[in-house]
């Protein structure tokens, strides 16, 4: 076995990332729910880095994994803001639906 | 067939689906368990890439501390179905549509490209732990203490958006 992806092929994988990433659009498009949209963008998010790995061993190079490293941070303090953010306004409104936020507009 | 591609479609439709219910399901909570499986079997597509360092740290990142903190805000707001609204059906037509069009879009693109075909293999080890921190620390250096400043200022932040303000009275 020297390479996985003489086995699978790289295009399995553009279609599997893509996939995924269409369905985290369709989440945000499709739910009313914060927490339900804020769940898409990190399906979003790891359609993107499964993609930089599978290339990262396509091209044999270390970079790709680096950069998905840096990504994962980013999700993780733009999950622990968004959530904060998420708390306090369930308890100034009362519901956390997208539709009530509307008088956040300027 | 062998057994990896075997592999990888069970667990890219593990994937799919869970990616789908967490979607679909009307309870927050069983969105987040269906979001768990999700990226455990992520983590999975990660170990059969040979990327051991990114699987643990997706695992740790993701399925351990992402997951508990959706959790824990899902039951801080006690939500359930019976405060769930639904979007205008118009809204969600809308929605299906431009997604099979994204979908349809992006997939008859991928098939007319042309097929990869040369996988070139030099034997060096590029993505074992020690590889990827000498990595991190020499030419990343820089990033790398930046993405420590950033979780740093995000955890004041949370604390601060949090944080019960006291009554004027």
């Amino acid at each position: 076995m020297n390479n996985i992806l003489t086995q699978i092929g790289i295009e399995n994988y553009i279609f599997l990332c893509v996939t995924l990433f269409c369905v985290g659009i369709f989440g945000v498009l499709y739910r009313r729910n914060a927490i339900i949209v804020f769940m898409s963008i990190e399906i979003m998010l790891n359609a993107v880095n499964l993609l930089f790995v599978a290339f990262s061993t396509y091209h044999q190079d270390t970079q790709g994994q680096v950069f998905v490293f840096f990504s994962m941070a980013v999700a993780a303090a733009e999950v622990a803001v968004g959530l904060a953010i998420l708390v306090s306004i369930f308890r100034n409104i009362g519901s956390i639906s997208i539709d009530n936020l509307k008088n956040l507009k300027g | 067939m062998s057994t990896v591609l075997i592999l990888f479609c069970v667990l890219s439709a593990i994937t799919l689906l869970t990616a789908f219910l967490t979607i679909f399901s009307r309870n927050p909570i069983h969105s987040a368990i269906y979001l768990v499986i999700c990226f455990f079997s992520i983590a999975g597509h990660y170990l059969l890439l040979n990327a051991q360092f990114l699987a643990i740290v997706h695992i740790i990142v993701y399925s351990g501390a992402i997951m508990i903190l959706l959790l824990f805000t899902i039951m801080l707001m006690n939500l359930n179905e019976a405060d769930e609204v639904h979007k205008p059906r118009f809204t969600r037509l809308g929605a299906v549509v431009s997604f099979c069009l994204v979908c349809l879009v992006l997939i008859k693109i991928f098939i007319d490209s042309k097929p990869i075909v040369e996988y070139d293999y030099t034997g060096q080890d590029y993505q074992s732990i020690k590889v990827l921190g000498k990595a991190l620390l020499n030419e990343y250096m820089v990033p790398f203490e930046f993405a420590s400043i950033l979780l740093l200022v995000a955890m004041i932040g949370t604390v601060l958006l949090s944080k019960k303000e006291k009554l004027e009275k």
